[in-house]
């Protein structure tokens, strides 16, 4: 007998894996059907909101929460703080109420009395030098190798910049939140998470009872970003909530206290000097950067810059600033945005200094370029470019047209890691031929279900019909949570596993009964097994020969089987123009060029790169936190005012995912998050381009852009 | 969000009567675009909601003698989309700026032209003045949205209304029903907004138990041309960071008679006779619009962060007298 290998078919016989196949549960989502944590409203259930603080700094000198209780409707009421307890910041949680009508726990939360004793707060998380006065900083490492300054004294061109990104919220869809529902002894929690899984034991834990009590449901979510793998307070304040009023409750934040709890992304600021040698090489960089992570202090990790390049001689060093402001939770690749807009910009601006086009400098720095990617960046260059039509378009920075609007090209590029994650899952074959599969993972908004089924489909030869995903419940089969791209690497790797498990078991048990020679010559396809073209029988046929049982098979991963692999990269360009009147930035064409190993779903991959674009544009172009310095207070944390685009303001948007056989060939990567990491560097770029000006800080409002044009570096 | 009575009248009398009462802590409620935004923020706490949606009298464009006559009820989409109302090139233009067809759709003309300030202390809690302890929080707060003109007094918000600098450029009167149930006032619009010296002063001149019920707009001359420019950060909802709307009478290709009045740069709309002097005489190109949002913009007194809206103001100037003139090229909107 043949060796039997985990595999993927060969890429010229698949005839689901690689094309273009809408998700699964797209229907649902769009017409309601799917529900949502926010949807989940057994009978009885109550509803909680919540008190926050309005003030940014202070102790709590008193609570009395009297008054509130007697109000109607009103069942149950959770104190997050107590008397001596510090408020550090603008919307830390104060007090939950549950009530019959959301009015009245509002009503009876106007009943709630705080008073604090007032500290002073900082939370100018972008000026260095007041954070300095304010005792708010504190120096977080250094990271170097060479002799950076022998380099600057013998280089042809040194290049001094400041730059920077601001801090964002991670404003999901679905804020964060819960419903629970105690049945006995037993917890029942609908969460909105990325973390099925691992967060039973998170309830378990403070409300002491056994992580085996505690199931917790996912179905559908609306956005986590890397914000949703925990329990969080707030959730263990509904469990509690429900337990003292004995009925389910559902704790939701409101839209404010979403942003300012519910997670940011650290802003980072940059003071560069890069140098390059007559050709165009880099030969040094040295930086300091600055940025808040919130009150703990933290930042944008000095490790990883420069960024995704090894220059021969480079030192970075990192103060982190401790704001009165809500904590960072992981962003979407963090914090590989901030790093790439802080170097890739700055080499921009050396490359001009060099009188050297961006592409051709960054094509010839891509030898410095982490995981030896360089051939493949130079490939996904040359089809971008070509996609963007940068060689007819290009022009110095600086002349990009004669009226005051101006049009510009920038590009950047961007490695991630994406290597599978840790699953466990089941197979169930069942003897009339249908297939289930059930994991504790979750299905985050990716097309998680649909790419596992399209890997079950593949390998047992049957529709998508013919499988069925379970997934999204704690007492499924453990599988990781959905962080770090690794989920699609994880589930697939896995699920492929115990299908060819499976399968292998029932080819042997038709060979047995069809007097095959070799079990290993069979194959599924089209719903039958066939030994070359040769039809043996049904899959039905072939399932029926499983008994009255089905066979059930287990799946693990990840393994070092080349079904998965990790490290993936891409390119991106943009062409757009900058109004010098009104400041105003509109973008034309974003091309993005993505390699990430073996597509499963081109259709829900190309997806996972769209909305990256989208939300890498909105970070460069109009989203941030604003902190006010009068109050402390977040204060745009509303739709309103903290500025998202609208389908109008992205452009035409092209997605083009690089999959030449060598790709196919290195198995699943996870593509989820790295699509988002270059829009920054890239739209900054193309806004020097097209003005002779660089902008340093994004996002590039209007004020930002027009201060920039007029000198003020703010 | 307090609780409240909900009145529903069939008439503008019945409407300044229930207006009237609590000592005039009432609200109107028309399309509920962003009165809703307040309650639930508790910018304001009414004892009554009084829901105008079905006075009759109120709703639609009507041709009279005097000219045309707006009710306050008509909606954004129809102000678009009215025969009557083609000619005034400048309102569809505001009405287009809008672009959420939600709003569009649900908001009226009358809502828009008593819009309270979007300032975020405001909404905040702080007050109509966004005072704390007697202090303005936006004179050196966050101020990067608010006013650059007309700024010296204690409203520091800019005027919200995206129809007022177009209707105000039209030469439109504001038609005001109550206190009295059968007592009507007409006024300039221009004069129908205050700039508040106090929280509690609001930021038109109506007093409890009155009503904006109608605008009149006078009937365009075949030799006026008006447009709208908005600058809007956002394709989508979105609030200019400034607007300029004008009225050009011209003859023989020179500008007899100008009217240039600016939204979201003050606390009100901002008529700008500099601008109106620096355009009479003058035929209308690039360089006679350059001057007159220079002169629109000359006596700005812009705050410790919001300088580039004096950049932003001037170049809606001259690009909404260019739009006038068909002269308007190559803008990014």
């Amino acid at each position: 007998m043949a060796e039997r290998k985990f595999a993927w078919p060969a890429r010229a016989e698949n005839t689901l894996i690689g094309k273009d196949i809408p998700r699964l549960d797209g229907v649902a989502k769009a017409s309601g059907q799917a529900k949502y944590t926010a949807d989940i409203n057994t009978a009885g259930t109550l509803f909680a909101k919540l008190l926050t603080s309005t003030l940014a700094a202070g102790k709590i000198k008193k609570i009395d929460v009297d008054a509130a209780k007697k109000m109607p409707g009103v069942k149950a009421v959770h104190l997050f703080k107590k008397v001596g307890d510090d408020v550090r910041w603008e919307g830390e949680l104060i007090v939950a109420i549950a009530a019959e009508r959301a009015e009245q726990a509002d009503d009876a939360l106007k009943q709630v009395q705080v008073e604090y004793e007032v500290q002073p707060f900082f939370v100018d998380e972008a000026n260095i030098v007041r954070a300095a006065q304010a005792d708010r900083t504190k120096g977080l490492g250094k990271n170097a190798k060479g002799d950076v300054e022998a380099a600057l004294k013998t280089a042809a061109v040194v290049h001094r910049g400041y730059y920077g990104v601001a801090t964002i919220s991670h404003m999901c869809l679905e804020p964060h939140g819960s419903h629970c529902e105690w049945k006995g002894d037993d917890l029942d929690v609908h969460l909105s998470t990325q973390n099925v899984s691992g967060t039973a034991g998170q309830f378990a834990e403070p409300l002491g009872i056994d992580a085996a009590n505690v199931t917790v449901t996912s179905d559908y979510e609306g956005g986590g970003f890397g914000s949703k793998f925990q329990a969080d307070e707030w959730g263990v304040a509904c469990a509690k909530m429900a337990k003292e009023a004995g009925k389910p409750v559902r704790l939701m934040l409101d839209r404010a206290t979403e942003l300012k709890v519910g997670g940011t992304r650290p802003s980072g600021y940059v003071d560069v000097t890069i140098a390059a040698n007559a050709d165009g090489e880099v030969v040094a960089w040295d930086s300091i950067h600055w940025g808040t992570a919130g009150f703990g202090g933290g930042g944008v990790d000095v490790n990883q810059l420069p960024y995704p390049f090894d220059f021969p001689n480079r030192s970075a060093a990192q103060i982190g600033i401790s704001c009165n402001s809500g904590p960072n939770r992981a962003w979407r690749a963090p914090p590989h945005p901030q790093l790439c807009a802080m170097t890739q910009t700055a080499m921009d601006d050396l490359a001009a200094k060099l009188k050297m086009g961006s592409y051709e400098f960054f094509k010839k720095n891509l030898k410095h370029t982490l995981q030896n990617k360089a051939d493949v960046y130079a490939a996904e260059m040359e089809i971008a470019a070509k996609a963007i039509d940068w060689k007819a378009k290009w022009h110095p920075h600086g002349e990009g047209g004669k009226g005051p609007v101006k049009r510009g090209l920038g590009m950047a590029l961007h490695r991630w890691g994406g290597g599978a994650g840790p699953c466990t899952c089941t197979i169930k074959v069942h003897p009339d031929g249908s297939v289930e599969s059930f994991l504790g993972s979750q299905d985050i908004g990716t097309g998680t279900r649909t790419v596992i089924a399209i890997t079950l489909a593949e390998t047992f030869g049957l529709p998508l019909a013919g499988v069925k995903v379970n997934l999204g419940s704690s007492k499924y089969p453990p599988s990781g949570a959905s962080g770090g791209s690794i989920t699609v690497g994880g589930v697939c790797g896995a699920h492929r596993r115990a299908g060819q498990t499976a399968l292998w078991q029932i080819f042997d048990k038709v060979a047995e009964k069809y007097k095959i020679e070799s079990a290993d010559s069979l194959v599924a396809k089209g719903g039958d097994i066939l030994k070359g073209k040769e039809k043996v029988c049904t899959w039905k046929q072939a399932c029926s020969l499983l008994g009255q049982m089905p066979l059930e098979v287990k799946g693990e991963g990840p393994k070092k089987d080349g079904l998965t692999a990790d490290q993936v990269g891409g390119v991106q360009m943009v062409d757009l123009s900058v109004d010098t009147e009104t400041g105003l930035v509109r973008i034309h064409k974003f091309v993005c060029v993505q390699d990430c190993g073996l597509i499963l779903d081109e259709l829900t991959a190309r997806s996972q790169v769209l909305g990256a674009l989208i939300m890498g544009i909105a970070y460069s172009l109009s989203e941030e936190r604003i902190m006010d310095n009068k109050t402390g207070r977040y204060i745009n944390a509303d739709l309103q005012n903290y500025k998202l685009p609208r389908i109008g303001d992205v452009g035409e948007l092209v997605a083009i995912m690089y999959q030449p056989d060598s790709e196919y060939d290195r198995g699943v990567v996870g593509l989820g998050e790295p699509p988002v990491i270059a829009p920054g560097a890239a739209i900054s770029n193309a806004v020097a381009n097209a003005t002779g000006v660089r902008v340093p800080v994004l996002p590039f409002t209007p004020k930002r852009v027009l201060d920039a044009l007029k000198g003020v570096h703010a | 969000m307090n609780s409240f009575e909900y009145a529903s009248p069939r008439t503008e009398d019945e409407a300044v009567g229930l207006l009237s009462a609590h000592g005039g802590n009432t609200a109107v409620l028309a399309g509920g675009t962003d009165l809703f935004n307040l309650l639930r923020a508790d910018c304001i706490t009414p004892r009554r909601v009084v829901d105008i949606k079905n006075i009759r009298s109120m709703q639609g464009v009507t041709a009279t003698g005097r000219g045309l006559l707006v009710g306050a009820l008509t909606t954004l989409d129809e102000i678009l989309v009215h025969p009557l109302l083609a000619p005034y090139q400048s309102l569809a233009q505001a009405a287009d700026g809008i672009r959420s067809i939600q709003v569009q759709s649900m908001g009226t003309l009358g809502g828009d032209l008593c819009h309270l300030p979007n300032c975020w202390y405001y909404r905040s809690g702080y007050g109509l003045l966004g005072q704390r302890n007697g202090e303005s929080l936006p004179a050196e707060g966050r101020n990067e949205f608010h006013a650059v003109l007309g700024n010296r007094g204690p409203a520091k918000f800019v005027s919200a209304s995206r129809f007022a600098p177009a209707l105000i450029a039209w030469g439109a009167i504001a038609r005001v029903a109550g206190p009295e149930p059968g007592q009507v006032s007409e006024m300039p619009l221009e004069y129908f907004y205050v700039s508040p010296k106090s929280a509690e002063q609001g930021v038109t001149v109506l007093q409890p138990g009155q009503i904006l019920t109608h605008v009149l707009i006078p009937e365009p001359s075949q030799e006026v041309v008006s447009a709208t420019y908005d600058v809007l950060q956002l394709e989508g909802l979105d609030w200019p960071l400034a607007s300029a709307a004008v009225c050009l009478e011209t003859s023989g290709g020179v500008v007899r008679e100008a009217r240039v009045v600016l939204g979201h740069v003050a606390p009100t709309p901002w008529v700008s006779l500099d601008a109106s002097a620096a355009l009479v005489g003058k035929e209308i190109d690039e360089r006679a619009a350059q001057a007159a949002g220079d002169a629109a913009v000359a006596r700005a007194t812009p705050l410790s962060e919001n300088e580039y809206k004096v950049q932003i103001a001037r170049t809606a100037v001259k690009r909404a007298i260019l739009r006038a003139a068909g002269q308007l090229e190559g803008a990014l909107s």
